[in-house]
């Protein structure tokens, strides 16, 4: 969903203020994009063995893509719910991080905040950031929000439904969609050294872990990957400057 | 019943950091070492859950038709392609390896 965030980035020219139609075509953009891979999201959750009704109150309520990748796959592995939801958990608070950006940007009046705070995720702020003023920015933020929510319901239904008439999902390969989407969120994000530690560690721990630890407890084992790489490469950086002096 | 738990403690979770975002005055989270915490955090829990949910069937490790999927999908990411192509690569190419 960043890959996409970050095409529409590059579309917009920072010295020219855009038109209304080019920010509402940037956030139509954003929104069809990640809307349909709710298709996938419904597939895999009715393939995970959660029901209709589940599937569709987690695209409803959670509304941030990775986190129910995540607790589905979690569920489906057999975890304890509260440790799925933790995993889920832990991948949804960079969002917070979004709203801080937001929140000056955009200047919701306090009465706004519990609405808009459902749609604050990777790509409404990618959207929303990328616009000059704060009048685009709320028409990017309240366009995508719009157009991503009611995609992203209307297509987790779909794929719900189309799983049952599918049979067994696992024979048209939808088992590799959720691992996919990881992938493509993570894949912008390897930018740095750092970046590519972290996710190397977390991917040895994960896998040291999971034939041994209880279902969904890997995965909060690996984000440990993010404290450590953090604090051996603090340790490296403050030692080669000791050798400088 | 237990997925129903699961299903309000990740929506109330992630509600509330949402909110909390937009609420809280800027500065609070916003030390270095936070801020560089939370963008690492992503980073760690979705290589894990690529690799998991690639390797193994929630128990044991296993190599299957999957990592050829994935594969694929990476290869698909390197050339530059849109995050939808990615996800149906990694679909077809996984689906083609079962059915050989």
């Amino acid at each position: 969903m960043r890959a996409v965030s970050e095409q529409i980035e590059i579309q917009t020219d920072p010295a020219a203020p855009p038109a209304d139609s080019a920010v509402v075509r940037d956030a139509l953009g954003v929104g069809v994009a990640v809307g349909l891979s709710g298709f996938a999201f419904g597939v895999t959750s009715a393939g995970a063995g959660l029901g209709l009704l589940q599937t569709c109150a987690l695209s409803l309520l959670v509304f941030t893509g990775a986190s129910q990748f995540a607790l589905v796959g979690a569920l489906a592995a057999g975890g304890n719910p509260f440790t799925a939801a933790a995993g889920a958990f832990f991948l949804g608070v960079r969002n917070a991080f979004y709203g801080l950006r937001l929140s000056g940007l955009l200047g919701l009046p306090r009465a706004v905040r519990p609405l808009a705070a459902q749609w604050v995720i990777d790509e409404t702020s990618a959207v929303a950031l990328a616009q000059p003023d704060r009048r685009t920015a709320r028409l990017g933020f309240t366009v995508t929000g719009l157009t991503l929510y009611v995609l992203w319901n209307l297509t987790t239904l779909i794929g719900a439904l189309g799983a049952s008439a599918l049979g067994d999902t696992d024979a048209w390969g939808l088992d590799a969609a959720g691992p996919a989407v990881f992938l493509a969120l993570l894949a912008p994000m390897l930018s740095g050294t750092v970046e590519r530690a972290v996710a190397g560690v977390g991917v040895l721990l994960v896998l040291l872990c999971q034939p041994v630890l209880p279902a969904g407890v890997p995965v909060l084992v690996a984000a440990l990957a993010a404290p450590v790489v953090l604090t051996v490469h603090g340790r490296m950086a403050r030692g080669t400057e000791g050798e400088r002096r | 019943m237990t997925t129903w738990i699961a299903i309000g403690v990740t929506a109330a979770g992630c509600y509330l950091v949402k909110l909390l975002g937009l609420s809280v005055p800027a500065g609070v989270l916003e030390r270095p070492l936070v801020r560089r915490l939370a963008a690492l955090l992503p980073v760690a829990l979705l290589a894990a859950l690529t690799a998991q949910q690639t390797f193994s069937d929630g128990r044991q490790l296993l190599l299957d038709a999957r990592a050829a999927g994935l594969g694929a999908a990476a290869l698909a990411l390197v050339l530059r392609a849109p995050f939808l192509v990615v996800v149906a690569v990694a679909v077809a190419v996984t689906a083609g390896v079962r059915a050989l």
